[in-house]
């Protein structure tokens, strides 16, 4: 999975190589429950391999998904271990703000998907979004779009599962080759065989689990902490120590204190929340994202295919309750062995007190001026320097993992362990699944071998996901080698979302937008958002010229950026188009909004309308905001 | 429809009811033996209700999405 994983907790557990114990034991119940899941994974790929022999089987699932079906797979693809845990982290660190990512961060791109831009999507029968862009601009584009995706996707997918093993080395003890090779010839194995389908059925398989095995820790976590006023009041004091001059009860508003980048834990304003998440990172990601892009098309009408992201977006906006909740009961539950209340740190200062395999820090003068800049206090950090059983740090993005190894036993540890494992390969099938659609219609199809046969191009499907299972493993090893790619390969996602997302928008709604203005759009426009990416790693004080702001702080960088990307683009597609000649009115037909008869669908009752249901979902997005102001 | 003979649900549902039978019997072995794993709130016997509900959802799932019953 790829997407928007939290900038600052971005260089995931690469130092976590160096702990010692794990987190839990698997007892063999545990264990049964992870092998019957591996177990039914490579079943439905089996048995769905009969229903995945021709490329509209194979790559899109034949278009016969029900909305229900398309819209669960939809979330579910986003939904990534990396994901969990990431957000988990950064509710403990930042609090509620971080639910503006799954609220004003997806729900309203999620609606204008479903309502607006499917027609498009659904109506020039295209196989992928650089297929669109393809139609619109012409190859030139789509050939930018298609090698960025291809390339992103691989890279995402081998940086995932590098993170998912090393977690799975610091919570379980697991080898870490072991995780990946386990993993890998699973995902292989069931989206060889059963192509999109197969991925999508899973999908749907690992939402239920992840929803299974993690709503059980807020549940739990709530009654021990005493409900919502129970965990407010022991944040708030808590909060005491850990601020840094925010006020406490800044980690239950998501609104209030955004009027001004050092009211609030994250350091961003609500401009950059609005436009910058809001619109281009949110609608970048979920408009066009080709990974849950694929997963709609494959509805089974254009009905469905709107309902799909409307459906989905209900389960998006509960999902904080498995997220972010435990992140915030964390703040107040987690607790060392002598009962003392264990305080997560960044990786940053985890990996300066890396310990060596007798349990002594390792640099005890770096670990010293690492713990110095956080909260933790004089005994706990001499505690740390002592070394000995309990004295490690962990990060913020074990969260989630901590809290799974605080309350569930035998066989509930295993339903969660599954439910993380089930986030990675849901997440690690749709990057495959999008990879090889891609590859085979918008690289190999178009550019090397445009004469085979529908047979020919299953085959070629099937391949590329061996080989993309293949590259995403060294993809794996290399950042195992190589920690610092980590964060170049993640911040990918953030350099092309906002230049594809300008391209997409005016290609869509104005029939003015020309090919060249297309290609030169979207190429100068990834340029300009990598230019900016490297200033700021290059200069850190430069954030505070993205951001508009010197209290800005590292959260601020990709909303921000995006911003400007997005305008960058929008200014260049504008210019060129004003200067280029326009294709005529008639060839755009079916894929701007103006030029297209869009198809007239059967009326349907109001409640089964996707209207009925799109303006349920902004009137509870909506109260929730309110709700929490 | 789904476009497959065995909808989706049905296979969740039979994933569902075998985590749930395990779960729950495990919870009931608790119950019985009264030992209890090591775990932050283990009296309230987790495993118990939540694998009953893992079961009874995957009753569900499969006794409406069994194959010939589902609807295309």
């Amino acid at each position: 999975m790829h997407g928007i994983v939290p900038a600052a907790n971005a260089s995931l557990p690469a130092f976590l190589l160096f702990s010692a114990e794990p987190l839990a034991h698997l007892r063999l119940l545990d264990i049964a429950i992870i092998a019957i899941y591996f177990g039914m994974v490579i079943w439905i790929g089996i048995y769905l391999k009969g229903q995945a022999n021709t490329s509209e089987e194979f790559f899109m699932a034949g278009r016969e998904m029900t909305a229900w079906i398309a819209g669960l797979s939809f979330v579910s693809a986003n939904l990534g271990s990396l994901e969990l845990m990431g957000w988990a982290g950064s509710a403990y660190q930042y609090g509620i703000l971080a639910t503006h990512w799954y609220w004003i961060g997806a729900i309203p791109a999620m609606v204008f998907l479903g309502l607006v831009m499917m027609p498009f999507y659904y109506v020039c029968k295209t196989h992928s979004v650089p297929g669109y862009l393809g139609l619109r601009y012409g190859r030139g584009a789509s050939s930018v779009a298609a090698i960025s995706f291809a390339i992103e996707m691989i890279l995402m997918s081998g940086v995932n599962m590098f993170a998912m093993a090393v977690v799975m080395k610091v919570v379980l003890g697991w080898d870490i080759s072991f995780s990946i090779i386990v993993s890998s010839v699973a995902v292989a194995l069931y989206v060889g065989l059963g192509g999109l389908r197969s991925a999508i059925f899973n999908e749907v398989l690992q939402f239920v689990l992840i929803w299974g095995g993690a709503l059980l820790v807020p549940i739990l976590g709530m009654i021990q902490a005493g409900g919502v006023t129970g965990l407010k009041k022991q944040i708030m004091h808590n909060m005491q120590t850990m601020t840094g001059g925010v006020a406490g009860d800044s980690y239950f508003h998501m609104w209030r204190d955004l009027g001004s980048f050092s009211a609030n834990p994250m350091g961003v304003h609500w401009s950059g929340i609005v436009f910058g998440l809001g619109f281009v990172i949110s609608f970048g990601y979920w408009t066009t994202d080709f990974l849950v892009v694929q997963r709609v098309l494959a509805a089974h009408n254009l009905r469905a295919a709107r309902m799909a992201p409307i459906i989905a977006s209900f389960f998006k906006m509960a999902t904080p309750f498995i997220v972010i909740l435990p992140g915030l009961l964390g703040l107040v539950l987690l607790q060392n062995g002598d009962g003392s209340r264990r305080e997560l740190v960044g990786e940053d200062v985890v990996a300066a007190c890396s310990m060596t395999s007798s349990g002594a820090v390792a640099d005890v003068a770096g670990c010293q001026a690492a713990m110095s800049k956080t909260s933790l206090s004089a005994a706990a950090q001499s505690k740390v320097l002592a070394g000995g059983p309990d004295a490690e740090l962990h990060s913020y993005n074990q969260a989630l993992p901590l809290m799974m190894v605080r309350y569930l036993g035998p066989g509930l540890l295993g339903l969660g362990i599954t439910a993380l494992i089930a986030g990675f390969m849901s997440g690690m099938a749709g990057n495959v699944s999008a990879f090889s659609t891609v590859w085979t219609y918008d690289i190999y199809k178009s550019l090397i071998n445009k004469k085979g046969s529908d047979s020919h191009y299953v085959l070629v499907g099937r391949l590329s996901i061996l080989i993309g299972v293949a590259v995403s493993i060294g993809a794996a090893y290399l950042v195992m080698h190589a920690h610092g790619i980590m964060d170049y390969v993640q911040a990918l996602f953030s350099i092309f979302v906002a230049p594809l997302l300008a391209s997409i928008l005016w290609g869509m709604f104005w029939t003015r937008a020309t090919k060249q203005a297309g290609f030169i759009g979207l190429l100068s426009g990834i340029v300009f958002s990598a230019s900016l990416f490297m200033w700021v790693k290059l200069t850190p004080s430069a954030l505070a010229s993205v951001a508009l702001s010197p209290d800005a702080k590292p959260m601020a960088e990709n909303v921000y950026r995006a911003l400007w990307a997005f305008l960058f683009s929008s200014i260049v597609i504008l210019v060129i188009s004003l200067v280029t000649k326009a294709r005529p009115i008639a060839e755009l037909d079916g894929l701007v909004y103006g030029a297209t008869k869009l198809p007239t669908e059967e009326p349907v009752p109001w409640y089964r309308s996707e209207y009925t249901w799109a303006l349920l979902v902004v009137v509870i997005f909506a109260g929730l905001n309110i709700l929490f102001w | 429809m789904h476009g497959s003979k065995i909808p989706i649900w049905f296979f969740i549902g039979v994933l569902l009811v075998t985590y749930g039978l395990l779960i729950t019997g495990y919870g009931i072995y608790e119950l019985a033996t009264g030992r209890l794993a090591d775990v932050a709130l283990s009296q309230a016997h987790a495993p118990v209700w939540w694998g009953a509900t893992l079961l009874a959802l995957g009753i569900f799932y499969m006794a409406k999405f069994r194959p010939g019953k589902a609807k295309k």
